[in-house]
């Protein structure tokens, strides 16, 4: 098993710039997520890790051995890919074998090999049958039987789960971090869902334009996001951006909104003119008495949470609370927001002001 | 706009039982969506309704008028795949009038221009209206082949699980112009998804289909808080209802062999002891894996607990639902 770092790596395709210079580091053992919309250059950077494209500048470590400008088969890692690729002639005993009979290894090895593996998946009872009659989630654990045999440095997934059902993928996913949990194996994974990211990654990248905007834990990512774009990309509802005019100074602990007064975390950057104040949506309370009001636009019910919309002198506003909560369109309400959780971004540049809060996130990544 | 009804609906493919007496009805002005797995019927339902298949019995009727015998073309309905199927060599402006140049609806030029302006208003691609379709991206495509489906204006639209190839982003944004388009025209919507957040979130009513057979239709608030059968409450919430021996906790029913309980029936400090597993952070919600008596369950905390691997927690169900042998409900 092993540590990848990544320094300064970019990818360009002609006058297409893919990756734009990203570092980051995914520590041995770990799940680590590579998250961001399509285009934003989360496949090429893990093709590059993975040795199936070649990085135009920069260095990729494994282990502590620069492998950057090496092909994946001098690499020693596995890659899974979205659609999953078994060899259909074969059983599933031989799919998961031949990797280890094509590196010449002794039969008996490869049979004891072969049973841990199948094993540890649960499909013990299904290695003679045919690959093509199995189910697809059957075939996906004989693809991950396939990549887990060979005990790589380090496994390279490619939305690995996007091609099933809704049902399915969230049980697989649960199977697949359990199956790391065991194994112990660093492992890359690639996804554009940032609800699969936050369930089972240790830390996430989130890039944007070929560029890594944040890099870090989830829960911390989240809640301390480091622009505009991850505060939007992360969480469904994404974090609210209400717009105001003003300015925040070192130490400052309260902002201004259409004439109501906000408790944020103290401010260790200054800005002024055009703000934003961002709050996630689980963060905003309805309380009559509050001096802030908002008009509900409209209700979304999720089963044990809603998602009440509201119209407020700043924008719109996106509010989550127990369905219990009866609440009706068009009534008019106060709102409070939990001083500990807020962001202020600089509406120019879109990236968050540094507060005593934020500090130890934005400080590493 | 039209309501849609379906009467005692069966088909099978060989051996294969498709659809099982299905009756529903979908009331004019309805967003419906028909939800289960793969396989659980719910493409075969549309394909009905379109006439792109016909049903071995049954009937179907669209504005009071019965289908049996009517072509696609005639039906007057609208349908959107999951796989956008958009004329490649045309332009965005094109493929949206295409529908419109039929024969059979004869559409004034005028009117053509003022229906596809309005659409790709509503959809926001007005900016691409001369891009051919080919230059447009993914999320961009699959908003042409709705607009394609909107500009005609039919009884009845039919879509099967079109925002499943988008990036979930995109998903969500869809989703909002989707439920406000259908709210605002006042259209009949029957739409397919596996997707439960789809269903809960864009429905006014959901049918859940097993295997052939319409097992509960209603509001996604009913199915959500009354469901009939294990099954049922299966489809919707997250994370998933659990499902427990009845017996673990005391209080069951006699007819009772499981107890179900979504996180909201989970009371958390009081009760018998249960360890926790794991917690997940998930952004807006934490959720907490616990082990009670062997069994395991998942539930839901507050974001900031101090909760952690190895510690016991309290736990007992609040107005829990009780379900036989058979799945069925039965409190």
């Amino acid at each position: 098993m092993a540590q990848i770092r990544i320094e300064n790596v970019r990818k360009e395709f002609g006058s297409f710039t893919a990756v734009e210079s990203s570092s980051f580091t995914v520590e041995d053992g770990e799940f680590f997520m590579l998250l961001g919309p399509s285009g934003c250059g989360k496949t090429t950077t893990l093709r590059m890790m993975a040795g199936l494209d070649l990085p135009t500048s920069g260095e990729i470590y494994i282990d502590g051995e620069e492998v950057g400008q090496k092909p994946a088969s001098q690499r020693d890692i596995a890659f899974v890919f979205q659609m999953f690729a078994l060899y259909p002639h074969l059983n599933v005993g031989k799919n998961i074998s031949y990797p280890l009979l094509s590196q010449g290894m002794p039969k008996a090895q490869v049979k004891k090999k072969v049973a841990e593996v199948a094993e540890i998946l649960g499909i013990t009872d299904i290695l003679n049958r045919p690959v093509g009659g199995l189910s697809g989630g059957d075939r996906q654990r004989v693809a991950l039987g396939r990549a887990i045999v060979r005990e790589p440095k380090a496994f390279f997934m490619d939305e690995p789960l996007g091609a099933l059902d809704a049902e399915f993928r969230e049980h697989m996913s649960q199977e697949l971090r359990a199956l790391h949990d065991r194994m112990g194996a660093t492992t890359v994974y690639v996804t554009h869902d940032q609800l699969e990211a936050m369930q089972m990654g240790d830390k996430i990248v989130v890039m944007n334009h070929g560029v890594v905007e944040q890099f870090g834990v989830p829960q911390q990512i989240y809640d301390w996001p480091a622009s505009k774009f991850v505060a939007q990309f992360m969480g469904s509802p994404p974090m609210n951006f209400l717009d105001f005019k003003g300015s925040v100074g070192k130490e400052d602990n309260a902002v201004t909104l259409s004439g109501a007064e906000f408790n944020i975390p103290s401010m260790l950057d200054g800005a002024s003119g055009d703000l934003i104040f961002g709050i996630r949506p689980e963060h905003v309370r309805l309380d009559d008495a509050a001096a802030y009001k908002g008009r509900v636009s409209a209700t979304e019910y999720l089963g044990t949470t809603q998602i009440v919309s509201f119209d407020t002198p700043n924008g719109p506003l996106k509010v989550r609370i127990p369905s219990s909560n009866k609440i009706n369109v068009g009534e008019t309400t106060g709102l409070t927001f939990d001083p500990r959780t807020i962001t202020i971004f600089d509406a120019e540049n879109e990236r968050a002001l540094l507060s005593q809060a934020n500090e130890g996130v934005l400080k590493n990544g | 706009m039209a309501e849609v009804s379906l009467t005692g609906i069966s088909k099978s493919f060989g051996s294969d039982v498709a659809l099982d007496g299905v009756s529903m009805t979908v009331p004019d002005g309805s967003f419906v969506v028909l939800l289960g797995p793969t396989g659980a019927g719910k493409t075969t339902v549309l394909r009905m309704v379109s006439g792109l298949d016909t049903p071995d019995s049954g009937h179907i009727s669209i504005g009071g008028y019965a289908m049996a015998g009517v072509t696609p073309a005639l039906r007057d309905v609208a349908m959107v795949f999951q796989q956008y199927s958009l004329y490649p060599h045309l332009s965005v402006r094109q493929n949206l009038e295409f529908p419109l140049k039929s024969s059979l609806l004869n559409t004034p030029k005028d009117e053509i221009d003022r229906k596809v302006g309005e659409v790709a208003e509503t959809l926001q691609i007005s900016h691409k209206l001369d891009n051919k379709a080919t230059e447009l991206s993914g999320g961009e495509m699959q908003r042409v082949s709705i607009g394609r489906a909107l500009v005609r204006n039919p009884s009845v639209y039919l879509m099967d699980e079109p925002l499943s190839s988008l990036d979930a982003k995109l998903r969500s944004d869809l989703r909002v112009e989707l439920k406000s388009i259908q709210a605002n025209s006042g259209a009949t919507l029957l739409y397919v998804t596996h997707d439960q957040i789809e269903a809960m979130t864009m429905a006014t009513h959901v049918g859940v289909l097993d295997h052939g057979k319409l097992v509960q239709f209603g509001s996604p608030r009913e199915i959500y808080e009354n469901p009939v059968s294990i099954y049922a409450a299966s489809r919707l919430g997250q994370p998933r209802i659990n499902v427990l021996p009845s017996d673990c906790f005391g209080g069951a029913p006699a007819k009772a062999s499981s107890i179900g309980l979504r996180p909201e029936q989970i009371v958390q400090g009081e009760g018998e002891d249960s360890l926790v597993q794991r917690v997940e952070h998930l952004g807006d919600q934490t959720r907490l894996h616990l082990t009670f008596k062997t069994h395991d369950l998942i539930t839901v905390t507050d974001a900031h607990t101090d909760l952690k691997r190895g510690d016991i927690v309290k736990i007992r169900p609040n107005n829990p639902f009780y379900f036989d042998a058979n799945g069925a409900r039965v409190a």
